[in-house]
Parts: structure tokens; sequence; C-alpha cells
């Protein structure tokens, strides 16, 4: 049940695109086409959840025990920047194929502030819908922090509502590559409009979680 | 310009760009970490002259802990004069910290929004001190009014367009009253 | 560089190179925290900080950084600074720390800073790059301003905290929605003006 719960609230009422305004760079960048955006979203969902994983374990296993919390952002970038490299290099290896279709995307993803957003906010933001039981100091409390398994599943559920956005609005902008648009409105103020137009589509969402 | 990279070069520059910055990372670290506690403690401070009556102590270094709440007392010349009860509830956007005084009969002297995280427009709209829900609970008592929303068949209004918050708001309210059931009742006998 | 002095290259960053409405990069923080003027400015003036010291930073060590790994070592620099910024707001203006939130650490994916790096701070000497960062962070902090006073103006009926009318305004301006819209046409007006369209 949780794990719906996240999946709804991850992709439509707070998506991360729409709502939270993650990741808007490569939104209006790589999103003239239907393909490159399928692809951009497989990356980055591959990426995401990855860095999630690694950067839970880096922030609860190694920088809480060691009172080195204040080096969160500098060890969360640079561990997403080594994991995009790494992927890069293993893909290349292992399965060509994939790195043909995801290569292009892996290095644009460091600068995409969706994966550090992201791994950010599951350590250190409470969400109202999660409940966990934990024990401090053997007495049980409620929590509202994630554990490993549903920042992961946040992660992928994100990366699956940045996925929906791109590809949906892609279409749109292939669409109206075919539609004469003043001169000034050209490329970027156009595709903005059009986003903002779709963030209120997907406002009717809020609530449901 | 750029130099030409060898394997030593890199790990030697990586290295020490590593090291230099986590020191400099490390200073500023200790130089802020009391700035930004007291930072911290000044604004609970604010919260509670906020919620009481005007006390004499120093409520924020007597803290009981129960469970996620945080109680603080306030006295004026030794005399109990109310007690200042931190919740957390869970809002639109997020948890909803707040600090609810209570007098000793349990009326409701005040209540103060710590931190939210409501949208902006909307929800966020509680941190005003004359909306209606933070209106309407003052000089209430939970133990006898119905402190919930109209739509819930309560005694209290809630925000335009921003139920949730508001409902998440009188919960806290809620919430801290049965913490100051059990403190009172706690602290019955000694007075 | 049209003109080559100081000045020149801090006018070039505010209008030449107008991170937000001509290069159009970090729109994340753009849209973000521009719901009011106040945070709009905020999160302008801190990215600027971290902007002018990276960029000077980066300009002085360039030179001893092999090629291969100077984009490590660019991010590294980079979000030191930025988590310097994070403590000091956290410290001395919590209140913005707050409502800018996650933005904050964000300033180290923002493309304005690694890209003034690489584009400009490398290879220039260290006035120079820290007089680019200026621009270019005056540039970033007038567009958020603007944007944030436009929002705030249209969705809550104030500019500035300063309330000029009664009861709410067009309330979608304040929220995600607005956000888009408000940048859309600000950027087609300012194509119009600088003659660019």
């Amino acid at each position: 049940m949780e794990y719906i719960i996240i999946l709804i609230s991850a992709v439509f009422v707070n998506n991360v695109v729409l709502a939270q305004f993650l990741g808007i760079c490569p939104f209006l960048g790589v999103s003239k086409k239907v393909s490159t955006a399928v692809g951009m979203s497989a990356a980055v969902m591959f990426v995401m959840a990855l860095a999630t994983l690694v950067t839970y374990l880096l922030q609860n296993y190694v920088l809480v025990p060691l009172g080195l919390e204040f080096m969160q952002t500098i060890s969360f970038i640079l561990v997403i920047a080594g994991l995009v490299q790494m992927v890069e290099i293993i893909l290349k290896k292992i399965s060509p194929s994939l790195y043909q279709a995801l290569g292009i995307f892996l290095p644009l993803i460091t600068t995409n502030c969706v994966v550090l957003g992201v791994a950010i906010q599951v350590v250190s933001n409470e969400f109202g819908f999660i409940n966990n039981e934990v024990i401090v100091d053997g007495v049980a409390q409620v929590s509202h922090m994630m554990n490993l398994g549903q920042s992961v599943v946040f992660a992928v559920c994100t990366a699956i509502g940045y996925g929906v956005a791109l590809i949906l609005f892609s279409g749109i902008r292939e669409q109206m590559e075919l539609n004469g648009v003043p001169k000034a409105f050209e490329g970027v103020p156009i595709a903005l409009i059009a986003a903002g137009i779709m963030a209120m589509a997907f406002m009717g969402f809020s609530g449901i979680v | 310009m750029a130099r030409q990279s060898t394997f030593g070069n890199m790990v030697v520059s990586l290295s020490v760009i590593c090291l230099v910055c986590a020191a400099v990372l490390g200073v500023v670290y200790c130089i802020t970490e009391k700035p930004i506690a007291d930072a911290e403690l000044a604004k609970v401070n604010n919260a509670i002259a906020a919620v009481v009556p005007a006390f004499d102590n120093n409520p924020s270094d007597d803290v009981q802990v129960l469970g996620d709440s945080k109680v603080y007392t306030a006295t004026n010349g030794g005399s109990l004069v109310g007690y200042a009860i931190q919740v957390k509830s869970s809002g639109f956007g997020g948890p909803l910290q707040m600090m609810v005084g209570f007098t000793p009969d349990g009326t409701i002297y005040n209540t103060s929004i710590i931190s939210h995280s409501e949208t902006p427009g909307l929800g966020a709209k509680i941190t005003d001190d004359n909306i209606q829900p933070r209106a309407q609970v003052k000089g209430k008592n939970p133990g006898v009014n119905n402190i919930s929303v109209s739509k819930d068949g309560g005694e209290i209004d809630a925000i335009t367009a921003s139920t949730i918050t508001s409902r998440a708001f009188l919960k806290g309210v809620n919430m801290a009253y049965d913490v100051f059931k059990q403190i009172s009742e706690n602290n019955e006998p000694e007075q | 560089m049209s003109r080559n002095s100081k000045l020149g290259l801090i006018i070039d960053g505010i209008i030449k190179n107008n991170p937000t409405f001509v290069l159009v990069l970090g729109m994340c923080p753009t849209l973000g925290t521009t719901t009011s003027a106040i945070n709009g400015l905020g999160m302008g003036v801190a990215t600027m900080c971290v902007l002018i010291l990276s960029n000077m930073a980066i300009s002085a060590v360039a030179r001893f950084i092999p090629d291969k790994v100077r984009i490590p070592c660019y991010i590294v620099i980079i979000a030191t600074f930025v988590t310097v910024v994070q403590f000091l707001l956290q410290a001395y203006v919590p209140s913005l720390y707050e409502t800018l939130g996650l933005f904050i650490p964000l300033i180290v994916v923002n493309c304005i800073v690694l890209g003034r790096a690489e584009a400009f701070a490398n290879k220039n000497s260290v006035i120079d790059s820290a007089c680019d960062g200026l621009g270019v962070g005056l540039g970033f902090t007038i567009a958020l301003t603007l944007i944030g006073l436009v929002r705030e103006v249209l969705g809550s009926g104030s500019a500035f905290g300063f309330k000029f009318i009664q009861g709410d305004g067009m309330l979608a301006f304040v929220l995600a929605p607005g956000a888009f819209l408000v940048l859309g046409y600000l950027m087609v007006l300012f194509r119009k003006i600088t003659k660019k369209a």
C-alpha cells in the first residue's frame, strides 16, 4: 500500500518536473523528439536508483556515524559523478547496444539536479504518508523518514514521473514544430508556456495523496 | 593553461583539492555550528514567548520530551502560567512543526508555526497569526470545544482552499492537548 | 567580449550573456524559488556569491589542474563554496534558508556555475573571472527578482512583501504553472527589448 502511495505521489501529485522544478534543463533540452526523451528517461531512472541506493547507505552508515553531515553535498555529488562515469564504462564493456542508446545522455545526468535533489530529499525530508516503526533507545516510535527499500522505490517512481512528463512534453513539442509560432516566441518561450499549461493539468492531481 | 595529464598528477591534484576543501568545510562548520544552534534556539524561544502569557523563567532550559512532542513550562514568580507544547503534525506538503500554548486550565492561549512546507499562497497562509483557524482556536479549550474544521462537524473555519493544512493544524492542536492532559495529571499531586 | 574592460564584462553578464533569458541556464532555481520577489532576490544573491567565489578559485588553480580531472576538481570546489554559503545562510538568515530549502545544495548542479568555470574562469585572470561572476550573478539575480516580483504581484497582490490589494491574487501564478508562464512571457519581452527577434 505504501509503495502505491509513493508511486502515485511521485509520478502525479509531486511530479519532479512540473511541481518541484527539478531537472528543467534537460526537460527543455532533450524534449524535441520522443525517441531522445525515452532514452533520457531510461538513463535517469537507472542512475537515480543506483545513486539513491549508494547515497542512502553513505549518509546513514558513513556520514552520520562519523558526524560528517556537513560533507553531504560534496560527497553526494562526487558519488553521483563517479557512478555516472562507472556506469558509462561498464555499459560500454558489457552491453554496447544499451550504451549506444543511453551513452550520450549519461554525461548530462551528472548535472541533472533530479539525481542530487532526490538523493538529498530521501535522507533529509519527512514524508507524511510514510509511517515506519523504528526503535529508538528501546522505544518504538513512528518515523516519517524513508527506509532503504522505500528510498529506492521512491527514486524509481520519481524517475517514472520524470519520464512521463518528458515523453508527454516531447510529444507536444513535436506537434508544435509543425505550427507557425510568432518569432519572439520561437524555441524556449513557447516550450515554457506549453509546460505551464501541462503543469496546470497536473495540478488536478493535487490532494489525491 | 591546463597541464598534461599523467596518472600521478591527476591523483595528486584531486587529493590536494579534496583535502583543502574538506579542511575549509570543517573550519566553516565549526565557526557556524554555534550561530546555527543559536538561531534554532531563538526560533523555539520566540515561539514559546508568543504562545504563553508573560513569564520570567527560561522555559527552554527545562524541556520534557514525550514521544514526538516537547513540553516547555513557563512560570512567573515561581507560579505556573502555562505550557508551551511543541508538536509535529503532517500537512499537505510535509511536516508541520508548531507550538501550542495552554494556560494551566487547558485553555489555548496562542499558537505559533515553527516550520512548514505548505504551498505558498495557499496552505502557507497558516503562518499568518490572524488566519481563521489560528485566530479561532485562541481562548478555546479542546476539552470543551470541538476543535476540528466545520466540514468535519467542528467549530473552526478552514482556510479557503486549504482544508488539508487546516486539518493538520487542528490535529496538531489536539495532539498538544493530549500531551497537556498527561503533563497536568502528572504534575497535579505536587502542586 | 565586445568591450574589453571590467565594466564591459559585468554588463555583458547582465545583458548579452544573461543566464536566464539568453543562455537559458539554471532553470530549476529560476522556477522553483521565485514565489516572491524576496525569495528570488535571496536565491540570486546566494548563487552570485558561489559564482564569484568559485570563478576566482578556479581561475587561480586552473593551471595546476591536469586537463582530464578538471571537471571533478571544479565540482569539488563549487560544492565547497555551496556548503559554505548554506551554513552561513542557516546561521544568519534562517528564514530564507528554510524557504529556499533544497535549492541551496542544488546550486552545485546549477549549470551556470560549472558553465562559467569551464567557459570563462579557467582561461582568464582572477580579477576578470570575479567580474564575470559578478556580471552573470547580477544578471541571474535581476532575472530571478523580476520573475519573483511579477509572480508575487499577480499571485498574492503584494510586492516585496507589501500588500497593496485586499484578499488573494490569481493563485495560479504563485503555484507551479505560473512559474513556467511568467518565465516564458518575460523571455519573449526580453527578446523584444534587446531586438533579438
